[in-house]
């Protein structure tokens, strides 16, 4: 299988042979952060696309088909009209904290997004604690939407930022746990360590009952994390307009749209990484012409392909049930995720400690 | 030392990972105010409240009930916090982790019974 870290290597030895350390490391952390913005911009672009198709045909109709071919360029038209409103801010908001919102919320977004192991060798932040770091970073958001209800000086963005903070507070107990379980099975926390386990065989087959449950768990949970679907009571339209982001205009808006998108696709990537394998092909214990034949396929397909895959379930469980309340929306994550969540933690830790799962 | 993509340091990786963040913003936010239009009226800065003019202070009360759920995250994002850990150790550790970690589990959980048993989990 074709391994970047060859490619990332060589250009590093060519930088190191005609410049000083200090210019290749600048010029590699350039290199990193334009691949981030285009990467980012794409799929967050893929994404709105991919949204509005998806709600279309499930709804029965074409969705965007006017701008370009299928529609293609309705969302650089999309950008180009954001990009061109006024920016308004109201009296009396407090100003320091309405501006920061926007770079907190895109910050997390933009730092959980550089942990995602994209393919062999192709993942920008690799720590030895990853999962740990993803956890850790992506709890920044919570205080972004909290600072922009709080400061935007209307009653609907306070209620908004409220609930949303509360529920996205509640169900990162839920993700943690769910994550923990599988750190429980793979013995460590390093990202490339946990893709490296799955080498045999996913985590959803190898690790029985509990990492199935600690999978669903994760899916309501991270749907939950992202206001998404059922639980959108955050920006339940006839009840609070837009929930947090009410006052924010033009670009600014744009900023948390575009975090919420990309949010989706990290959750979609983090279930991947956790319990499809990362970017590790489908293999097969004994099938050894079908195995050979996933390995021609890359690792990026493979790995963008499950996000994708992830991503269209949790669009399909959107725009198929109805919006749940919130005292449901509380019960629902305290009464029976958490402990379910917690029962399955140590039903794992009993078969890991025992050596009960596949592959052991 | 942690290192990663190109051999960087980690660390080194992520401040850049976070300085893009902030150069999408800014760059967008320059691009916005160089061809966006300004204006102003009074009437625009007043607070959305569907169309009728604002009436009171915008820091409206909220339920209490939102802090009560806060204060049982802290405890068991502590937990998390806590287990994590012991979750990348107890494959060699062995049934020892479990009877450690078991007894720590019970506490918690006794916690979320009592809280659970006082109301404090119903959202009145």
């Amino acid at each position: 299988m074709f391994d970047f870290g060859i490619v990332t290597k060589w250009l590093d030895d060519l930088l190191n042979s005609v410049m000083p350390g200090w210019l290749t490391t600048t010029i590699e952390c350039v290199l990193v952060a334009v691949g981030l913005l285009v990467a980012y911009s794409l799929i967050a672009m893929f994404y709105i696309f991919y949204e509005r198709k998806v709600c279309g045909w499930i709804q029965c109709r074409l969705g965007p088909m006017r701008v370009g071919k299928w529609g293609l360029l309705q969302v650089f038209a999309d950008v180009i009209k954001i990009l061109q409103k006024e920016l308004i801010t109201l009296w009396h908001t407090d100003k320091f904290l309405f501006k920061l919102a926007p770079y907190l919320v895109l910050i997390a977004s933009m730092l959980t997004f550089a942990c995602l192991p994209w393919g062999r060798g192709l993942q920008i932040v690799d720590m030895n604690i990853g999962v740990f770091f993803i956890v850790a970073v992506s709890s920044i958001g919570v205080l972004g939407i909290l600072l922009a209800g709080w400061a935007s000086n209307s009653k609907y963005t306070l209620i908004g930022a409220m609930r949303s903070g509360a529920q996205m507070i509640s169900y990162e107990l839920s993700c943690g746990i769910s994550i923990l379980t599988i750190v429980c099975l793979a013995g460590t926390m390093s990202i490339t360590g946990i893709v490296e386990a799955q080498a045999d065989g996913w985590f959803l087959f190898k690790g029985h009952l509990p990492a199935i449950l600690a999978f669903i768990i994760y899916m309501i949970a991270a749907n939950a994390e992202n206001n998404r679907g059922p639980f959108d009571l955050p920006e339940a339209e006839h009840e609070l307009t837009a929930g947090y982001h009410t006052e924010y205009s033009g670009i600014h808006f744009g900023f948390f749209y575009l975090a919420e998108y990309l949010n989706l696709f990290i959750v979609s990537g983090i279930a991947t990484l956790l319990f499809l394998g990362g970017w590790m092909p489908l293999h097969i214990p004994g099938w050894e012409g079908f195995n050979n034949i996933m390995d021609y396929i890359p690792s990026v397909v493979w790995f963008l392909g499950k996000a994708f895959f992830i991503t269209f379930i949790f669009f399909w469980i959107r725009w198929s049930f109805p919006r749940v309340r919130i005292d449901q929306m509380l019960a629902l994550e305290w009464r029976y995720l958490m402990p379910i969540g917690l029962v399955n933690l140590v039903v794992m830790a009993i078969i890991v400690t025992q050596g009960w799962y596949f592959g052991a | 030392m942690d290192f990663s993509i190109f051999g960087v340091q980690s660390t080194t990786l992520a401040i850049t990972a976070a300085l893009t963040g902030v150069l999408l913003v800014v760059g967008a936010l320059v691009i916005a105010w160089l061809i966006g239009p300004r204006s102003y009226t009074e009437k625009k800065g007043e607070p959305f409240e569907c169309g009728i003019p604002t009436r009171g202070d915008s820091m409206a009360q909220y339920h209490v009930g939102y802090y009560l759920f806060a204060i049982l995250f802290l405890m068991f994002d502590v937990e998390t916090v806590f287990l994590f850990p012991w979750a990348t150790i107890c494959k060699n550790i062995g049934s020892q982790a479990l009877l450690a970690v078991g007894t720590f589990l019970v506490i918690l959980v006794l916690g979320l019974a009592y809280a659970w048993k006082k109301g404090a989990l119903r959202w009145k």
